[in-house]
C-alpha cells in the first residue's frame, strides 16, 4: 500500500476515528435558494451539496415533453474548488452527464410523475465540497429538495456507500477510503425496501457483495430516520411561522405523505 | 446485524474535528485536502482498575502497574515518547524491562512515519507474550485530541499531545483509585499509581514538570529499575548523549556531511546523483559498490571517505566522479582484522594518528595506479562517493568483542569502558560500544546494534543487546546464525498452538460418509501411493502414484499434504506461518513454519495411515503428453515411504513385480520423457555446491564427515513430477485469478552479468558461452568440457549460476504477462504447490486452487492484490534468508569437520582456482563445497588481463610458476582460530604446484 494511512487499524478505528459501521455526521439545511420551489444544502461529513428543485412546470421544449407524465431533468455542476485537484469541468463532461442520468433514473420510480403530464421537474445539483460519497449526497439531497418543493413522492430515496477493506466491511467512505478499497453505492426506498440504484466502479468479489449490499440497505434505513426528522422539523417550523394553531388542514397532505412509513 | 449509527460531530467542535488545507505536491500541483475526525468517549484506556471506560475484553494494564521501581512506590505505568522507541527499542524489548507500557497512537504514527522497521518491531512488541502494552488511541478520544497551533512545529504538537495524554491518564487513574486521591499533608510520596512520561528530550521534560506531569529520562528511569546493571548496557548511545558523549563531535571531522534531503531528491530526479543499495566488498573492507539503474556497471566507492559511513544494506545516494577519475576495483585482498589491530577504541577521531589503516591503501594505491595504466579502459568502473543516505538498514549484528580493544590497565574491572565489537559478517565495519561487562563478554558471541555514526567518529557507535553464549559452542553459533539471517525462531505462542485440532496426536480422518471432512473429497485410499524423500525426512508433503489405464494411457497422480485444511486464513497460526514464510533447515536443526504436530504428523503423508491430501491427477500418453489434468481434495493412505536409495534399489530389482514397484517404474519412464522435453525446451541444468554433513549421532551432533550429495534417478523422478504439478497448478490458478494468483518466476539475467565469466572462459580455455537464451546457454554449458577433468563442467555451471538472478514469488496482477516466465526451468508459468508444510507460498497456492475448483470460496484477502503483494514480499525475503542461513550452517559444520579431520592429520584437497587477486587466489574445493582464499605475502606478478598470477620461485635458479583461473591446484586446509576475533576461519595453503606456506 503506497499510502501511509491505515484504513482500519487494530483498534477497529478508521482514519477519521469512526468504527466500521458508523456513518458521518449529516446536517440538512432547508433555507430557500433564490426562486427555487424547494432547495436544500446537505452536509454529509465534509461533502457539501446544494440541490434546488424547480417545478413541476411547463416543459421548455416540445421535444422534452412526455404526454402522460412529467419529465425529470437533472443537471449537476461540480464546483472547481470542491475537489482535491482544482479543475474546471465543462457542461459536456461525460462523468457529470453520467452522474446526472444515474440520479434521474434513480428518481423516476420514486416521483409520482404521472400526476403531472406534459410538464417538467428541474433538479439542479451544485457540489460545493467533496470528501467521498458524492452520489449518495446528491441522491439524499434531491429527495429532500423534492419534498421541500412539495412534489409527491412514493417514498424517500436514501443512498449510502459501502466498501470492504480486506475482510472487513465498512460504511460511508471518505475520499481517502474510496481511493483505496472497492465500494458500491446503494439507493433504497425504506418503506418498501425496494432498491432503486446499485452502482459499482471497482472490482468486488461476489461473496463480499451480498454482505455489503445488505449492510448498505440497513444503513439506508438509518439515514431515512435522520432525513425524516429534518423534514418534520422543517414542516413544524413552517407551520409555526404561519401563525396558525395546531394541525392546519392545508399542510397535512405533505406531512402524511412523509410520515406514513 | 451490526449496529449502524450516525456519528454526530457538533459544529462548535469544528476547530478540532475538521481540517481543510491546501497542499503543494512534488509536481507543483496544489491539492485541497479535507480531513475530519470524530472524537469519542468510548476509546478504552486499558486500565483494569478503571470503571469509567467500557470494559475492554482483555485489560492489559494491571491494577497498580509495576511496583518494583524505587521512585514510584505506589506503582506506575510508563508512557514512552516517540524518540524512546526510535532509539531505545532494544531496551524496551528486553525481557528484563517489565513495566506495563501505554503506547499512544500519536507515538505509533510518528514511529511509523520515521522508520518502518522500527514500526514493525513495535507492533510485534505489542503482541509479545509477557509484555503489557496497551495501545491508546489518544487522537480519537475527546479529552486528549489536540490540534496543532499556529507557529507550532509538528514535533512540538506531538510532544504536547503526548503530555496531554499523560496528564489525562493520571487524572483518569486518580478516578480509579479515589481512596488515595486526597493527599496527606506533609507527605510527599504519591501513593496511588502513576503514568510516567518517559522522554529524553530535556525541553519536553521541563514543560511536563511545569504542568505537573510525572516524567523522567530513560537513563534515570533505568537506573532506578530492578535490573539496572544489565538494562543500562542496553541503552543506546544516543541516550547517553548528555552523559558526556558530546565532546566527540568537536574532534577532527573524518567524513563529509551528508547533503540535505531535498538536494538529494532533486539531484536524483535530475540524474546528477544516483540512488542504490550499498554493498560492501567482502574481500576489501575499504571498497564498496552501489548498483544503480542508470549505469551498466555498479558505482565503485574506494576508501572510507568515499564510502562515507555507509553500512551494508543502506540505501544511499552517490555522486559519480568525472570519467577521468574512474578506477578499476582493487585486486588485492585487504583484511580489516589484519590491518586494524592496533586501533584504540577509546579515542574515536584521533586514533592512530599514524593512520596505520590508511597506510596500507596508500601503498596499495601507489602500486595500483601503476597497474591501472596498463589496464584496458573497459575495466574501469564508474567511481564515486556517497553524498547522502536515504534509508539506514541497521539491525542487530552478531559480533565478537575484540580482545585487543579492552583497556589493559584493568582487564577484569567492571568499570565502563569502550570496546570494539567485530561483526561476524565481513561486510560490516567494527562497532564501538560502551559496556560494563566487557571482560565477561570476551570470547562470547554478542548481539550489537548500531545507534549512530557521527562525522567525527571513524567507527559507528552501538550498544550491547545481549550475549548469545560462548563462541563456537553449537547453541551460540546456531542462534547467531538465526539472528544474522533474521530467522524467527521463537517457539510457537499459545495463540498459534490454540489453532491446532483439539484431538492433537489422536486426530484421524473420520469414517467416510460423515460429511464434514469428506465433503467433496475423493476416496483414493485404495490407490498404491508411495512417497519418496531424502533419508530422515519427517515432513513428507508429497506422494505419488501411477497406473496404466485401459485406453493405453497412464494415470499419474501427485498427492500433496492438505495443509489448507488445518491452516485457515485469518487465524494466529496463519499469520505466524505467513511471517515465518518458510521452514529453515540447518544442519542439525529445523525451524518449522508450522507447529510440529501438523508438519511432522497430521499433514505429513506417512505410510499406512489415512491422510488428507490435495491431488493433481493427470492422464498422460505413454509419450508423457498431458491428455487432461484434474485437481481434487482427497483422502489417501500411502503404502510406503521410501528413501531415494531404497526406491532406486526397488526399481532396479527385476524380481519385484508388485504394483508399487511397477508404479515407480512407470513414473520413472514418464519422468525421463518429461525431463527430455524440458531439456529440449531449453531448461538449464544448473549446479550448486551441495554437500551433506554426516552427524555422528543425533544427540552429540558432532560432524563426522562431509560428502557431496549423491543424485539418483529417483531424485529426478520426484523432481519431474513436482515440476509438472507446479506448472499445471500455476496455469489453473492464473486462469481463475488473473489478478492475484501467487506464482513464481525467474527473470532472464542481463547478459552483462556473464561478461566476466565469458571473458575468463575465452581467454583461459578458448570456450564461448552463448547467453542469448536459456536454451543456448544450456547447450554451450554442455560444451564446456575438459576431457581430463570431469569436475570442470560442474565448476563452470556453478560459476554460471552465480551470474543469474534468483527466482522470486510474485502476484500475477502486479507484473506484465510477458515476464511470468521461469528462465531456469524454461517454463512460461510456474508456482510452488508441492511443499505446503514448509513454504507459505504453497499454502496460498493451495487456497487459490481450492477456490478455483470450487471447493471453498476464496478468502477475501486473497482477492486483494495489495495483500498478496505484501505477503509475497515477506515470503521472498524469508526464503532468501533461509537459504543463506542453511548455507552458513553447512559452512560452519564443514569447518568443524575439517577441524576434526585436521586433528588426525593434515587435510589436503584438490581445488580449482576461481579468482585471482594481486596477492592471493580464490579457490573452490568441490569435494567440500568450500570456497577459500590463498594469500601470498611475497611479491607476485599479477596479470589481470589473463586472470593469472606468477609466483617467482623461491630459489634463485628455480622456475617461476604461473597459476591462472580454472587451474587445478592442491591446497592444504586448516582451521585456525583468529586471535583477534575468535572466529574459527578456514585457512588454505597451496601445496602444489608450489608450496605457498612461506610465500
Amino acid at each position: 500500500m503506497g499510502s501511509r494511512v491505515e484504513i482500519l487499524n487494530d483498534g477497529g478505528f478508521r482514519s477519521d476515528g469512526r468504527r466500521q459501521y458508523e456513518l458521518r455526521d449529516i446536517s440538512i439545511d432547508f433555507s430557500l435558494q433564490g426562486t427555487a420551489d424547494g432547495s436544500v444544502t446537505i452536509h454529509h461529513g465534509l461533502t457539501q451539496v446544494l440541490v434546488s428543485v424547480f417545478g413541476p412546470r411547463e416543459a421548455k421544449s416540445r421535444a422534452q415533453t412526455i404526454h402522460d407524465r412529467a419529465n425529470i431533468n437533472v443537471e449537476v455542476n461540480i464546483a472547481a474548488f470542491s475537489t482535491g485537484e482544482r479543475r474546471k469541468r465543462s457542461r459536456g463532461d461525460k462523468r457529470i452527464l453520467e452522474l446526472a442520468s444515474t440520479i434521474k433514473s434513480t428518481f423516476e420510480p420514486a416521483i409520482q410523475t404521472h400526476l403531472y403530464p406534459r410538464s417538467q421537474i428541474d433538479v439542479f445539483i451544485q457540489i460545493l465540497q467533496l470528501d467521498g460519497g458524492l452520489l449518495p449526497a446528491c441522491i439524499n439531497g434531491t429527495t429532500l429538495a423534492l419534498a421541500a418543493a412539495g412534489i409527491p413522492l412514493f417514498d424517500f430515496v436514501c443512498a449510502i456507500t459501502g466498501g470492504v477493506h480486506s475482510a472487513s466491511p465498512m460504511l460511508d467512505l471518505t475520499t481517502l477510503e474510496e481511493n483505496d478499497i472497492p465500494h458500491i453505492t446503494v439507493a433504497m426506498m425504506p418503506k418498501t425496501e425496494r432498491v432503486t440504484l446499485v452502482t459499482m466502479e471497482t472490482r468486488l468479489h461476489v461473496d463480499r457483495f451480498e454482505e455489503i449490499f445488505g449492510l448498505a440497505v440497513d444503513a439506508g434505513k438509518v439515514i431515512h430516520k435522520e432525513m425524516k426528522l429534518a423534514v418534520q422539523a422543517r414542516t413544524s417550523s413552517l407551520v409555526s411561522s404561519l401563525g396558525v394553531g395546531s394541525k392546519p388542514e392545508g399542510d397535512r397532505g405533505m406531512a402524511m405523505e412523509l410520515d406514513d412509513s | 446485524m451490526p449496529h449502524i449509527v450516525i456519528k454526530k460531530r457538533p459544529s462548535e467542535e469544528a476547530v478540532i474535528t475538521q481540517r481543510k488545507f491546501f497542499k503543494k505536491t512534488a509536481r507543483g500541483k496544489v491539492i485541497k485536502v479535507l480531513r475530519e475526525r470524530y472524537l469519542r468517549d468510548d476509546v478504552p484506556c486499558g486500565l483494569a482498575a478503571c470503571r469509567a471506560c467500557p470494559p475492554p475484553d482483555d485489560p492489559v494494564l494491571s491494577h497498580y502497574g509495576d511496583l518494583g521501581h524505587a521512585a514510584f512506590p505506589g506503582g506506575h505505568y510508563v508512557l514512552p515518547d516517540t524518540n524512546v522507541f526510535l532509539s531505545q527499542m532494544d531496551l524496551i524489548e528486553s525481557p528484563l524491562f517489565t513495566p506495563p507500557i501505554v503506547l499512544l497512537q500519536t507515538v505509533v504514527d510518528e514511529v511509523r512515519h520515521r522508520s518502518l522497521p522500527l514500526y514493525n518491531r513495535l507492533t510485534a512488541l505489542a503482541k509479545t507474550e509477557g509484555k503489557a502494552v496497551w495501545l491508546f488511541y489518544n487522537e480519537y478520544r475527546s479529552e486528549t485530541a489536540i490540534v496543532r497551533e499556529e507557529d507550532e512545529s509538528p514535533n512540538d504538537r506531538n510532544d504536547r499531545a503526548i503530555r496531554t495524554a499523560t496528564a489525562w491518564y493520571n487524572a483518569h487513574l486518580a478516578l480509579a483509585h479515589p481512596q488515595s486521591a486526597p493527599r496527606i499533608p506533609g507527605q510527599n510520596q504519591v501513593k496511588h499509581p502513576q503514568v510516567v512520561l518517559l522522554t529524553d528530550d530535556a525541553a519536553n521534560r521541563e514543560i511536563a514538570q511545569r504542568d505537573g506531569v510525572p516524567c523522567v529520562s530513560v537513563r534515570k528511569y533505568v537506573e532506578g529499575a530492578k535490573d539496572a546493571t544489565s538494562l543500562l548496557d542496553l541503552l543506546a548511545a544516543a541516550g547517553s548523549e548528555d552523559a558526556g558523549g558530546q565532546g566527540q563531535g568537536q574532534g577532527r571531522v573524518l567524513y563529509d556531511d551528508y547533503l540535505p534531503t531535498p538536494t538529494l531528491l532533486a539531484g536524483i530526479k535530475a540524474g546528477a546523483l544516483h540512488q542504490g543499495h550499498f554493498n560492501a566488498n567482502q574481500y576489501n573492507y575499504l571498497e564498496g559498490t552501489v548498483p544503480v539503474p542508470a549505469l551498466a556497471k555498479p558505482v565503485l566507492l574506494v576508501g572510507r571517505a568515499n564510502m562515507n559511513r555507509a553500512v551494508q544494506g543502506d540505501v544511499v545516494v552517490v555522486e559519480v566522479f568525472d570519467e577521468r577519475e574512474w578506477r578499476a576495483p582493487g585486486d588485492a585482498v585487504v583484511d580489516m582484522d589484519a590491518t586494524l589491530k592496533n586501533d584504540d577504541a577509546d579515542d574515536s577521531g584521533e586514533e592512530g594518528d599514524g593512520d596505520d589503516d590508511e597506510r596500507v591503501p596508500l601503498a596499495e594505491g601507489e602500486r595500483e595506479r601503476k597497474a591501472l595504466e596498463k589496464k584496458a579502459p573497459a575495466e574501469k568502473q564508474p567511481t564515486g562517493r556517497v553524498v547522502g543516505i536515504i534509508k539506514r538498514n541497521w539491525r542487530a549484528y552478531v559480533c565478537h568483542i575484540a580482545p585487543t580493544s579492552l583497556s589493559s590497565s584493568a582487564p577484569s574491572s567492571l568499570s565502563l569502558q569502550t570496546v570494539f565489537a567485530t561483526p561476524v559478517s565481513r561486510l560490516l565495519p567494527r562497532i564501538r560500544l560502551r559496556t560494563r561487562q566487557a571482560p565477561a563478554l570476551l570470547g562470547q558471541k554478542v548481539l550489537v546494534t548500531i545507534d549512530r555514526w557521527a562525522r567525527g567518529s571513524r567507527y559507528p557507535e552501538g550498544h550491547f543487546v545481549r550475549a548469545l553464549g560462548r563462541a563456537e559452542s553449537r547453541e551460540a553459533e546456531q542462534e547467531s546464525l538465526l539472528l544474522e539471517f533474521e530467522v524467527p525462531y521463537r517457539p510457537f505462542g499459545r495463540a498459534v498452538l490454540g489453532c491446532l485440532p483439539v484431538e492433537g496426536e489422536g486426530w484421524v480422518v473420520p469414517p467416510k460418509g460423515e460429511g464434514g471432512v469428506w465433503r467433496e473429497r475423493e476416496d483414493l485410499r485404495e490407490l498404491d501411493i508411495c512417497s519418496i524423500d531424502p533419508p530422515g525426512c519427517q515432513d513428507i508433503d508429497d506422494a505419488l502414484h501411477a497406473r496404466p489405464l485401459p485406453n493405453g494411457n497412464i494415470e499419474a497422480g501427485v498427492h500433496i499434504a492438505d495443509v489448507s485444511h488445518f491452516v485457515h486464513p485469518d487465524t494466529p497460526m496463519d499469520s505466524e506461518a505467513a511471517a515465518r514464510g518458510t521452514t529453515v533447515y540447518l544442519v542439525d536443526k529445523r525451524i518449522d513454519m508450522l507447529p510440529a504436530l501438523l508438519g511432522t504428523n497430521l499433514c505429513s503423508l506417512r505410510p499406512h495411515v489415512e491422510r488428507l491430501a490435495f491431488s493433481a491427477i493427470w492422464e498422460l500418453t505413454p509419450e508423457a503428453d498431458i491428455v487432461n489434468v484434474r485437481f481434487t481434495k482427497s483422502v489417501i493412505a500411502s503404502k510406503a515411504a521410501f528413501e531415494y536409495g531404497e526406491a532406486q534399489i526397488r526399481k532396479d530389482d527385476p524380481n519385484l513385480t508388485d504394483p508399487l514397484t511397477q508404479g515407480i517404474r512407470l513414473l520413472n519412464t514418464l519422468a525421463q520423457k518429461l525431463k527430455a522435453k524440458r531439456m529440449a525446451a531449453g531448461a538449464l541444468n544448473l549446479a550448486s555446491p551441495e554437500v551433506k554433513i554426516h552427524l555422528d549421532s543425533s544427540e552429540s551432533s558432532d560432524p563426522v564427515d562431509v560428502e557431496q550429495k549423491e543424485l539418483r534417478e529417483t531424485n529426478s523422478l520426484v523432481e519431474e513430477f513436482m515440476l509438472l504439478a507446479n506448472i499445471s497448478v500455476a496455469r489453473r490458478i492464473q486462469e481463475s485469478f488473473p489478478q492475484t494468483a501467487v506464482l513464481r518466476r525467474h527473470l532472464p539475467p542481463p547478459s552483462t552479468n556473464f561478461e566476466k565469466l565469458q571473458d575468463i572462459l575465452r581467454k583461459r580455455r578458448g570456450l564461448t558461452l552463448d547467453v542469448s537464451s536459456s536454451g543456448a546457454l544450456a547447450d554451450s554449458l554442455d560444451k564446456c568440457l575438459d576431457p581430463d577433468e570431469p569436475a570442470f563442467n560442474t565448476l563452470v555451471r556453478i560459476m554460471a549460476t552465480r551470474c543469474m538472478l534468483s527466482a522470486e514469488y510474485f502476484c500475477s496482477g502486479s507484473v506484465s504477462r510477458d515476464t511470468f516466465g521461469h528462465y531456469g526451468l524454461a517454463s512460461p508459468i510456474y508456482t510452488h504447490f508441492t511443499s505446503p508444510i514448509r513454504r507459505y507460498a504453497d499454502v496460498l497456492a493451495h487456497r487459490q486452487l481450492a477456490a478455483a475448483i470450487g471447493y471453498t470460496p476464496l478468502h477475501p484477502s486473497l482477492h486483494s492484490k495489495a495483500h498478496v503483494e505484501r505477503v509475497v514480499d515477506v515470503v521472498n525475503r524469508r526464503h532468501r534468508m533461509a537459504q543463506m542461513a542453511g548455507r552458513a550452517s553447512v559452512e560452519f559444520y564443514v569447518g568443524l569437520a575439517l577441524k576434526g579431520r585436521g586433528e588426525k592429520g593434515e587435510v589436503t584437497e584438490e581445488a580449482f582456482v576461481i579468482r585471482a587477486f594481486r596477492n592471493g587466489l580464490g579457490v573452490f574445493v568441490s569435494k567440500l563445497g568450500l570456497e577459500g582464499l590463498v594469500m601470498f605475502k611475497r611479491d607476485t606478478q599479477f596479470d589481470a588481463e589473463n586472470y593469472a598470477i606468477t609466483i617467482p620461485s623461491s630459489d634463485a635458479g628455480g622456475k617461476d610458476v604461473t597459476i591462472s583461473v580454472f587451474d587445478k591446484v592442491t591446497v592444504r586446509i586448516e582451521v585456525e582460530k583468529d586471535k583477534n576475533t575468535q572466529r574459527g576461519r578456514v585457512k588454505m595453503v597451496l601445496v602444489s604446484p608450489v608450496d605457498s606456506s612461506e610465500l
